[in-house]
């Protein structure tokens, strides 16, 4: 096939990056080689718009044992085992089809898991919708909402991993550009950690696993542009996911890599065959020649380009050690699995691809794996915002209580039980504290540590301000963790955003990049893996820039104070103080997206020192086993939080230094809700690192009251406040999906 | 008591349905393999919960016709003691060792949440320790586990009392609200709920040690 410009351009390959192609090969590619670079060199495998950026993270801790580059990111936790953890997004394909788009993330990212050798022990997601009120596509929306939950819960459960909590909001940006992100993390010994690092030549490379289909052909560059009204027609580039598959490849796997015989292993993800083969030959320094005909395959009739280019699930390449590969054929066996091996390491640092006795691809792997182009696209503008500075004349609320419920029945704030109840969050009899929680945290069985884990991410505050934005997540994150009682140790972040060509969008990711890489070394919070999602718009309307952070912590193993009030008679405190909320900062809380329907203004401002400091304190409060309860303060600020530590049974009595929307649902950060029989001993703690720590009131029996000087600002039965929350997405669905 | 875990290539319960014998109840388990045809010198055998085979076709349909299965059965006519627990239910119906079916949830979703149950009878080896009424917290977390059978067959459950717990809130449409069922000898029992995830402190409830402290003491009885 003669490579024409329109040929390069239906690859996604400008008239550069070929140039530099045909450099590299010091020839023109073959069409199969154009095909493989066009996948690598996509901005998904590529990271080429955002690499030079992603230098600015932290990458190195004293828990860190392997930084990004690999499969997944891994710390040590102590008595000589490591956990390893990675978020990663399938944001496009989840558009095009909502169940097996979700469902495929969850495997992807499972596989990069164990792939390291770690057996997954938790999952959690990161998802944002379109509104499922309001607008002419909401009930697409909910269709895609239940999807994606579906689709989650069909692969998760079936596997037999938790799905341990997580987040999901809502904004009109996201109704063409559902994110759906899923984090997952792994447990193994230390001197077990399996790497994707070919080596050994001659030795055997072998394929496990699924046949492979013509499934997926081009997912990656897919998932690399921007969403036209063709996009639709893009379904069969969605991979289907088998999750029954993919258990019996983490058994055998597992299994495999015990027997000794197995050098190095990598997943075949996006890209699938090509970017494993490249990859492993590129990180070992070394050559892997492949013949396609002894590929598994599922269909009669595939080209090497399709074969080369399928994303088929729920397969493997690995290196074994010349000699033992009948030790391993017989554990996939075993698992009623495919193995064959279709190739072997050689020393010319090539990957050449046979295909019916031609050879089909011969490219040196270098070139694809670490010569991918690499751009500094201009970012020296003001990053993309609409919304205005000044604030409006904001109305004097005209009834508080009613105020609180509308917002703890609004699509962000209210009970996500509706999707975690679908999701097994119990199996594996690990999670100590599950879905609805601020953290979420699972016991390592082997070695009496837990591990909490948090995500969050908020778009609106980066919208407004993408630098303050990004440190506010990785602040609030490290807080979540802080109010379990855990010590935020390391982090992986999934940076959703819009087109990086535009260079307002470019800034925006340029400055959360910064925001967050300051934060997370000022919270000694390591960057150890990740992943970049661009091009999330359609139709030229991009997204909020939505960097999601995910974030692990150590504790003890212990069950840590609740969430909710545990019973009346306890102080009530606000570790932290009431914080400062001004006009401007009050545009980006959720009582102006839910109540005013506005967007103004910058986020909170966030005082990172004092901010940690709290977060020791919090800690201390925790480990001296003085908190009752604790929960933080986050969106819908003191009230929303004062409401969602309330029971159905037990509420408490505040009093407040002002009634006003301001000190009630501002969004200040670094303040915790605790509820302690030795409200003093807390105080002293809190003074000893320097942190505000105010008596608000008492735990009552059955309601939720509010006063200021004397006054009564609301009086709401706890019942009202729990039922507000529980029923609202539920309703919301049912109303959409029946309309 | 040595408890056989028996494991099939999709179960994912077989670990903790192990660590809560080992470790929550103090007896010994050992994983038997699926194509086993024998089952060893296992006093109960537990069949744990998961996807046995995928469940792409009905749940346990494919099960039944395993190797280990046959030998299952062999024990259970000797009267050896048999717990299906989710998945391991459904295979005990699809193998006919107990009757009725599993639907799909009435909801259509899958339901992972804590529930109540409430002991029916004390006449079998998995509800001996317990007392009558006694209503026990453990969660439920299935997709397909609506137990159905005919008027007759319910009537029959009832009147043998075989009936063993019911929900106190029926999550799935289950008829009369049955969560687990006997035999006709009491020796198998079915139950959609999960006990094992309810035997260790830090899982915030240990009341489902009592189905498994049940089996050690008729286990102890016997011998």
């Amino acid at each position: 096939m003669t490579i024409t410009p329109e040929l390069i351009a239906q690859h996604q390959l400008t008239p550069e990056e070929y140039q530099k192609i045909v450099t590299l090969l010091g020839r023109e590619p073959s069409y199969s080689e154009l095909g493989v670079f066009s996948v690598m060199w996509s901005e998904h495998c590529s990271y080429k718009s955002s690499r030079i950026h992603l230098k600015k993270l932290p990458q190195e801790g004293k828990y860190v044992v392997q930084g990004p580059g690999e499969n997944a990111g891994i710390i040590g936790i102590g008595g000589g085992w490591v956990v390893a953890f990675k978020i990663e997004s399938h944001n496009h394909p989840s558009y095009i089809e909502p169940f097996q788009g979700a469902a495929t993330g969850v495997g992807g990212i499972l596989r990069d898991i164990f792939t390291m050798g770690a057996r997954p022990i938790a999952v959690m997601d990161s998802l944002r919708f379109g509104p499922l009120s309001g607008v002419p596509e909401a009930s697409h929306n909910a269709r895609i909402v239940d999807g994606v939950v579906s689709g989650i819960a069909h692969y998760g459960n079936c596997f037999g991993v938790p799905t341990v909590g997580g987040e999901c909001l809502f904004e009109q940006c996201y109704s063409a550009n559902p994110l759906v992100n899923v984090f997952a993390l792994g447990v193994c010994r230390e001197n077990e950690v399996f790497f994707a690092k070919a080596k050994g030549i001659g030795n055997p490379v072998i394929y496990v696993g699924a046949k492979t289909g013509r499934d997926g052909i081009h997912g990656a560059s897919m998932a690399s542009a921007e969403f036209t009204e063709e996009s639709k027609q893009k379904r069969p580039n969605v991979q289907v996911g088998d999750p029954f598959l993919e258990k019996l490849l983490l058994e055998a796997c597992l299994e495999a890599m015990k027997t000794g015989a197995i050098v190095a292993i990598q997943d075949m993800g996006a890209a699938g065959l090509t970017s494993s083969t490249c990859e492993m030959g590129s990180r070992g320094g070394v050559g892997i020649e492949i013949d396609l005909d002894k590929v598994p395959q599922r269909e009669a009739g595939m080209t090497a380009y399709e074969m080369l280019l399928s994303e088929s699930q729920e397969r493997m390449l690995l290196v074994a050690e010349k000699g033992r590969e009948e030790e391993v054929y017989r554990v996939f066996r075993k698992w009623g699995l495919d193995s064959a091996a279709i190739g072997r390491v050689t020393d010319d640092g090539i990957m050449r691809v046979l295909h019916k006795g031609k050879v089909e691809a011969a490219i040196p792997n270098r070139a694809l794996a670490d010569e991918a182009p690499k751009y500094d696209r201009p970012h020296g503008v003001k990053p993309h915002r609409r919304a205005p500075m000044e604030a409006p004349v904001i109305p004097k609320s005209q009834d508080l209580a009613a105020d609180l419920l509308r917002l703890l029945a609004s699509p962000d704030l209210c009970s996500k039980r509706w999707i975690w109840e679908q999701y097994d969050y119990t199996v594996r009899t690990n999670t100590i504290v599950g879905p609805g929680s601020d953290a979420a945290v699972v016991r390592v069985k082997e070695t009496g540590q837990s591990i909490a884990m948090s995500l969050d991410g908020n778009g609106r505050y980066c919208y407004l301000d993408p630098r303050e934005g990004a440190k506010l997540g990785v602040a609030e994150c490290c807080r979540n963790l802080s109010t379990t009682g855990a010590l935020p140790v390391a982090a992986t972040n999934n940076l959703n955003f819009g087109n990086p060509e535009r260079p307002e969008i470019m800034a925006q990711l340029v400055e959360a990049i910064e925001g967050m890489a300051d934060a997370c070394r000022f919270f000694d919070t390591p960057i150890t893996g990740g992943n970049v999602s661009l091009y999330n718009e359609t139709l030229g309307e991009g997204i909020y820039p939505t960097p999601v952070l995910g974030i692990v912590g150590l504790m003890k193993t212990a069950v840590p104070a609740p969430v909710k009030f545990a019973a009346p008679g306890a102080k009530v405190l606000l570790l932290g103080g009431f914080g400062r909320t001004d006009a401007t900062q009050f545009g980006s809380s959720e009582y102006a997206k839910v109540i005013l329907e506005q967007l103004w203004g910058t986020p909170p401002k966030l005082d990172m020192d004092y901010e940690k400091r709290v977060h020791e304190a919090m800690r201390e409060i925790a480990a001296a086993g003085l908190a009752e309860s604790a929960h933080d303060l986050s969106d819908g600020g003191l009230a929303v939080a004062l409401a969602e530590a309330c029971s159905g049974a037990i509420g408490a009595a505040i009093e407040v230094p002002s009634g006003d929307i301001f000190t009630l649902f501002g969004e200040a950060p670094s303040r915790i809700l605790v509820s302690s029989r030795d409200g003093d001993q807390v105080w002293k703690i809190a003074a000893n690192h320097g942190v505000e720590c105010d008596e608000i009131g008492v735990t009552i029996e059955l309601r939720l009251q509010l006063k200021h000087n004397g006054t009564i600002l609301f009086d709401l039965a706890t019942e009202d406040l729990v039922q507000a929350a529980a029923d609202a997405l539920p309703k919301l669905l049912a109303s959409t999906i029946h309309d | 008591m040595k408890a056989g875990v028996i494991v099939f290539p999709g179960s994912n319960c077989d670990h903790d349905a192990w660590y809560a014998v080992e470790r929550n109840l103090g007896g010994h388990a050992n994983f038997i393999w699926h194509d086993s045809t024998n089952l060893g010198d296992v006093d109960a055998v537990i069949l744990p919960g998961g996807f046995a085979y995928g469940d792409y076709l009905r749940c346990g349909a494919i099960a039944r016709f395993s190797p280990v299965m046959q030998a299952v059965k062999k024990f259970a006519a000797d009267g050896g003691i048999v717990l299906g627990i989710c998945n391991g239910f459904q295979i005990l119906v699809e193998a006919r060792l107990l009757p009725g079916a599993l639907l799909r949830n009435q909801g259509l979703r899958f339901v992972c949440k804590q529930v109540a149950l409430r002991t029916e009878t004390t006449d079998s080896p998995f509800t001996g320790a317990l007392s009558k009424g006694k209503v026990l917290h453990m969660p439920v977390a299935h997709g397909e586990g609506q137990y159905f059978a005919d008027e007759r067959t319910l009537d029959v459950l009832e009147a043998e009392d075989r009936v063993a717990f019911r929900y106190v809130e029926n999550p799935n449409g289950s008829a009369r609200s049955i969560a687990g069922i006997l035999s006709a000898k009491r020796n198998v029992m079915g139950l959609m709920p999960h006990p094992e995830r309810a035997c260790d402190p830090l899982m915030g409830c240990t009341e489902g040690l009592g189905i498994l402290q049940s089996m050690l003491r008729a286990v102890l009885t016997v011998a």
